[in-house]
């Protein structure tokens, strides 16, 4: 029986398999940043281990960091801690270190792949749930936890329980408007956050061979909402393309042998999935989340749901206690539900397609009044890009504030955060209780809604802006 | 790492599923560079709601959490596990754990055990009637037992025999060290380094 493109590149890695114990992997690749490592170096130090291979190692600071005034100490003294840890830490132990201000800084699961590092048929492990953005590459990439992180620091290998495998097809065109996140979104409302728990999901199918890197990094990187323990997808022409050239890729003769073995990296045609769903391009449209785990979702076009048209009854507990978190009520048609803050930006859509896809909305038009829009790109490269395409330009003639890289307000770890009871359209990944800030209220969308959000002031898509010519597009509510 | 071989201990009936790691450990906690002094971060925000299920008088040294299902979803941080255990938790039982977090859990002796919906559904019912009721937790058996309840829970041996140890999976790993020489040996020169060109 043929294979899977999971189980080509587990078995490549296999360092040792014994009947009754998990298979032992190798880790090609290993990304660190300043949260979940301390612990992980104390534990090196306490038994007196180094790090085994610091040249598949690179750290970098992104959690923590401000977006503002990055050129002044940072003002959080534990943060700083934080921060300065990771630092000593590096240059101790031997690790290459992008710190702020560094040129090549930036979110972790942003850096890896411009770089080049990330490649087909590699695995990539990080202290961080969305390292499977990577899987993007046709690698096999996931989170870890802070022991794992200590175990591939001091053996470059991990002891790995089996996996089941899942295939998610997408046939067809997407419609226009309708994005990798939206697509994404979907998937998690259809299998829920549980749906995926044991599983590698592979996305395939003609709409997701149609996906740009960026895209498809978006689709993996959202693979962990669904429960999975990673996603990918294979390797083909748009991969080569992106990695030929890259710093990390390789050159020359390591180029011609490399692509050789990324060519083989393809589910057979005779592989078994364990478990397949199929989801028609056509029937998707934009996706956003009404409650407080991504599996609520919806699309744009409708009303926040009832509760009591839930059959499970824990679903139903969950979407009661959604909507009062969330100061919603059912039947509220979505695009009414006004917003504070838009956030664009993160690992999931904080590169610079995501920007110039905001850009493109809000050029020539204005961030609502009352709308507070931040726009945080997802490394120092795509910011400089960005730059040099005049996309900050863009934002803030149309009032957006224009930030330094990091993951920011995705999680509320450095200043960028949502004030009690406030309420923001977010590019970003989770939409759980307090998420973005203590009491904030996220719903979760594409870079193209969160930009119409921001202008319209409620839930909306680009669509809306047409009709409206920038006036709100719905009475208020 | 601690050694688990059973536990007999008072519960807290959490009826919540999705319970993610936001909820056990907030964001702004993970800034500490320990593995402990997290107890006071546990459930933060819902510990702010007086009548929570933990600000209960009588739920004070329970040390056995039975939750909905898909306990521990989202973020990668071990935090949430350190959390708990800080906190005095020793076992967590759910239907269904975030494969992250139930990983996580068994590294550092937590036991996380799955058991079915109705399972829950009756350590719940029982423990909500009766604060006092105790919940036993044996590895060596593989069962949960209280009042009216014998249930049988999965773990495959490989991971209850480090737990029942409470051995140290890098030992264990470096105990491989042909293994990993050998495997570095015929690694490709096409695979990625870090080092700065």
């Amino acid at each position: 029986m043929g294979r899977t493109l999971a189980e080509k590149v587990w078995d490549d890695h296999v360092v040792r398999r014994v009947e009754g114990e998990p298979d032992l992997l190798f880790i090609d690749l290993h990304l660190l940043h300043e949260v979940t490592s301390p612990q992980a170096f104390d534990g090196l130090r306490m038994n007196g281990r180094k790090v085994r291979r610091t040249d598949l190692t690179i750290a970098t600071e992104d959690h923590n960091t401000p977006t503002i005034d990055i050129d002044k100490p940072i003002a959080d003294p534990v943060s700083r801690t934080q921060l300065e840890t990771l630092r000593k830490n590096c240059a101790e132990f031997g690790v290459r270190l992008h710190p702020l201000g560094d040129i090549e800084q930036g979110v972790v699961h942003v850096v890896g792949p411009q770089l080049g590092l990330t490649q087909p048929g590699t695995t990539v492990v990080c202290g961080d749930s969305h390292t499977s953005t990577h899987g993007a590459f046709g690698a096999l990439a996931f989170g870890i936890g802070t022991s794992q992180v200590e175990h591939v620091l001091a053996t470059q290998t991990l002891p790995l329980a089996p996996f089941k495998t899942m295939a998610v097809t997408v046939e067809g065109e997407l419609p226009d408007g309708v994005t990798a996140k939206d697509l994404i979104l979907a998937v998690i409302t259809r299998i829920g956050t549980g749906g995926g728990q044991g599983y590698v999901i592979e996305y395939r199918g003609s709409a997701i061979e149609q996906l740009s890197m960026e895209a498809r990094m978006t689709v993996c990187n959202m693979s962990i909402e669904a429960g999975a323990r990673a996603g990918m997808i294979a390797p083909d022409q748009t991969t080569f393309d992106y990695l030929e050239g890259r710093v990390h890729a390789p050159k020359g003769a390591d180029w011609d042998a490399a692509l050789a073995y990324w060519q083989t990296l393809r589910t057979d045609d005779d592989a078994v999935f364990d478990h397949e769903v199929r989801i028609e391009a056509a029937e998707l449209a934009p996706f956003v989340t009404w409650g407080t785990n991504p599996g609520q979702g919806a699309p744009l076009s409708s009303s926040v749901p009832d509760p009591a048209s839930f059959a499970d009854p824990s679903d139903r507990i969950a979407a009661e206690k959604a909507l009062e978190y969330m100061g919603l009520s059912a039947g509220q048609p979505l695009r009414q539900v006004k917003v504070d803050t838009v956030f664009v930006g993160s690992c999931t859509n904080g590169r610079i397609e995501d920007l110039r896809a905001a850009a493109s909305v809000v050029e020539g038009r204005q961030v609502a009044d009352g709308v507070r829009m931040l726009v945080v790109p997802g490394s120092v490269r795509v910011a400089l890009q960005a730059v040099e395409e005049g996309l900050d330009k863009v934002f803030s003639a149309a009032g957006a504030e224009w930030r330094h890289a990091g993951c920011s307000m995705c999680l509320g770890m450095n200043p960028d955060q949502l004030a009690p009871g406030e309420r923001s359209a977010s590019t970003s990944n989770r939409n759980f209780e307090g998420r973005q800030g203590k009491g904030g209220r996220t719903h979760l969308v594409s870079p193209q809604v969160a930009a119409a959000t921001a202008v319209l002031g409620h839930l909306a898509s680009p669509a809306d802006l047409s009709d409206a010519a920038g006036a709100p597009a719905f009475e208020e509510v | 790492m601690e050694a688990f071989t059973t536990h007999t201990g008072r519960a807290v009936p959490l009826r919540r599923s999705n319970v993610d790691t936001d909820q056990i450990i907030p964001a702004h906690w993970l800034k500490k560079v320990t593995r402990n002094g997290f107890e006071d971060g546990l459930f933060e925000a819902w510990r702010k709601d007086e009548n929570f299920i933990l600000n209960a008088p009588e739920r004070e040294g329970a040390t056995v959490l039975v939750a909905g299902s898909d306990f521990g979803t989202g973020s990668s941080r071990e935090h949430a596990v350190w959390a708990l255990q800080n906190y005095g938790f020793k076992t967590v039982i759910s239907p269904r754990y975030a494969d992250i977090f139930r990983g996580n859990s068994l590294k550092n002796g937590l036991l996380t055990v799955v058991l079915p919906q109705e399972t829950v559904e009756q350590l719940w019912k029982l423990t909500e009637a009766d604060p006092t009721a105790e919940i036993t937790v044996d590895l060596v058996a593989r069962e949960v037992r209280a009042e009216g309840v014998t249930a049988p829970f999965e773990l495959d041996d490989n991971a209850r025999w480090r737990l029942l140890e409470g051995l140290d999976d890098i030992s264990l790993t470096l105990g491989n060290e042909a293994d990993i020489v050998a495997y570095e040996a015929r690694r490709p020169s096409y695979k990625p380094s870090t080092v700065q060109v």
